[in-house]
Formats: structure tokens, C-alpha cells, sequence
């Protein structure tokens, strides 16, 4: 549904901008094209890493190791799962509600969904590309460490 | 053709374990290939539109714009532009990366930046519909709500923590794309 309305939103502005200048639309559309060719590479290379790490995975295990009992351990190993991996949000949010459902606790659940859509180890050549390594580096460690005062403060709240 | 080579010689690595571990178990194999083949068609379907609204912004939108609207000076309106452009993001984060570097190009501040790098990465609206769904309103509510500040200290932070030299450089590697 949303994603219908960007495109709707992409379709609108293409043909206004068309209407205007064609050259400009095709530079525009040239440089869409260029900024997602330079991306692919990595982008394949992602698409591995996440089926040959998510094909072994086994919700049930992970869930014992992530159980509301499993206290700081459970919560840190869940935030570096969560770094380490890029699990796309339709398989991620499935997986969550799995893992809540087989007793993983509500701070390790919110450490592992904190740092997977913050902090992507895994890209950082890629955002050190477009973002320096200083402000890549700062960005993701900042970001896996709020992730579990994010998660503490849920643990105690939820 | 040389170059291509090289340039997708990781993931031409990774396909090679992949084929290997079809045959090592062939169920593991079989299912990495399928997340892999799943996982490329849902990207497919979500990033045309925010690289062609990439392209159009480059063309379209002039550096004097975007510097009124998100650069140095923009102020409150600036972050809250940031915001609400990152949260109607769709992709994953590292789709957000190309779109962040034609704002630094465009002379967006880079707290800015970061704050729409912020957004795409937590407050995405697809994300908090796919949460509120999964792990039900209440908790993603009270997430939502919880990273506001983190993702402005994460952005302030690093805007603080920069020197000029690092800023140089970082407007200069947007600039030669």
C-alpha cells in the first residue's frame, strides 16, 4: 500500500517533470539508473550474506537463547545478532512475533530489532562510501549502544 | 567487462558457497537461494521509485533550495523536513545511503542528513506498520517514541564531533559522484 503511493508519487512527478524538459528528465533518470548501478554490486553480495545466514536459522533456538530469562547476556547477544544480520523487515517482524510467541523476552527482543534496523555492520563499505568512515564509524556505534538503553528501558516500561 | 568482473567479485564468492552448500545440504542451499530470490524481488519492488525520485530531486531541485530548506540556518524546519522525509522512506537503510549523498551534494547540513538516515532506519512508516502488526501498537508506540532522541543525539553528536577538514571531505566526496 505504501509503497504503491511512492510509486504513484515517482510516476506524478516523472510526467510533470517530462512535460517541462525532456532532457532533464532523462539526465534525472540517467542518474537514478547510475546511483542504483553503483549500489549493486554490494546489494548482491547482501542478498547472499542474508540467504546463507537466514537459511540455517531456527526460530526455536533462537528463541531459548533470547528468553526473558536470559537477562544481559540474552539482550547483547540479541543486539549483535541484530548488527551482524540484515534481515529484511518482512522476514523480520515475522520472525520477532515467532520469537515472542516461544518466550524471548521483551528487552532482547527490542536490542535484536534496535540494532538490525540501525546499525549494519555489513554495509559500512558501503555507507563509508557515501558517508566518510568517521561518520560511519561514529554513527554505528552510537547507534548499537543507544539500541540497548532503548531495550533496558523498554524491558522496564513494557 | 574486466572491471564488472571485479566489482561483483564478492558476491560472485558468495554465490560460488552458495552453490557449494546446495550440495553439501541441499535443503540449506536450496532455502538460502529462495530468501535470496524473495529478498531480491521485495528490494526490486520498493527501490524504483526512491532512486527515480533520487534522479528527479538531482535534476529538479536547485542547491540554493535545498540549502534554505534543510542546510545551515534551516533550523527546526530543517530537522523536522529531515524527519518527515526519512519516515516515508521505503527500502532498507541501505538504500537511504545514494539519497544521503546527493543531500550532502545539495548542501544539506549534515545533521540533517543524519536525522533523515535516522528516520529511514526507525521510524519508516512501512517499518512501524509491519511492527504495530508483529509485536502490536502499544510496544511500537512506545519504540517509536524512544527513538526521536536517539536518532537526534546520534545526529548531533556527530555534527559536534566533526572539524571542518572531516566536513571538507566528506562535501567533496558528494560533489566528484
Amino acid at each position: 500500500m505504501f509503497t504503491k503511493i511512492l510509486y504513484i508519487l515517482a510516476g506524478i512527478l516523472l510526467i510533470i517533470s517530462f512535460s517541462k524538459s525532456k532532457s532533464n528528465t532523462k539526465k534525472a533518470l540517467r542518474k537514478a539508473w547510475k546511483s542504483f548501478e553503483a549500489i549493486l554490486p554490494q546489494l548482491f553480495t547482501i542478498l547472499f550474506i542474508i540467504g546463507l545466514t537466514l537459511s540455517w536459522l531456527d526460530p526455536k533456538l533462537i528463541s531459548r537463547i533470547l528468553g526473558s530469562e536470559s537477562g544481559i547476556l540474552g539482550t547483547l547477544i540479541a543486539g549483535l545478532i541484530g548488527a551482524l544480520t540484515l534481515i529484511p523487515a518482512f522476514i523480520a517482524f515475522p520472525l520477532a512475533a515467532v520469537l515472542k510467541a516461544n518466550g524471548a523476552g521483551t528487552m532482547q527482543l527490542v536490542a535484536f530489532i534496535s540494532t538490525l534496523t540501525m546499525v549494519g555492520i555489513v554495509t559500512i563499505p558501503l555507507e563509508t562510501k557515501t558517508l566518510g568512515l568517521k561518520v560511519t564509524l561514529i554513527r554505528n556505534s552510537m547507534a548499537f549502544v543507544l539500541s540497548f538503553v532503548v531495550a533496558i528501558i523498554m524491558g522496564v516500561l513494557v | 567487462m574486466k572491471s564488472t568482473l571485479k566489482k561483483y567479485r564478492v558476491a560472485l564468492v558468495l554465490l560460488l558457497i552458495n552453490i557449494i552448500v546446495l550440495f553439501i545440504s541441499p535443503s540449506i542451499g536450496k532455502e538460502s537461494f529462495k530468501i535470496v530470490g524473495k529478498s531480491l524481488i521485495d528490494l526490486l519492488s520498493v527501490v524504483p521509485p526512491i532512486f527515480i525520485l533520487l534522479g528527479l530531486l538531482d535534476v529538479w531541485v536547485k542547491k540554493e533550495t535545498m540549502v534554505k530548506f534543510m542546510g545551515e540556518g534551516s533550523g527546526i524546519k530543517g530537522i523536522l523536513i529531515s524527519f518527515l522525509l526519512g519516515s516515508a522512506a521505503a527500502g532498507p537503510l541501505y538504500a537511504s545511503f545514494p539519497v544521503a549523498q546527493v543531500f550532502i551534494g545539495k548542501g544539506s547540513k549534515l545533521s540533517n542528513v543524519l536525522i533523515f538516515i535516522g528516520a529511514w532506519s526507525t521510524t519508516k512508516i512501512p517499518l512501524l506498520l509491519f511492527e504495530a502488526s508483529a509485536l502490536g501498537t502499544k510496544f511500537t508506540i512506545i519504540r517509536f517514541l524512544l527513538n526521536i532522541p536517539v536518532i537526534l543525539i546520534i545526529a548531533f553528536t556527530i555534527e559536534k564531533l566533526m572539524t571542518k577538514e572531516d566536513l571538507d571531505d566528506l562535501y567533496k566526496i558528494s560533489e566528484i559522484e
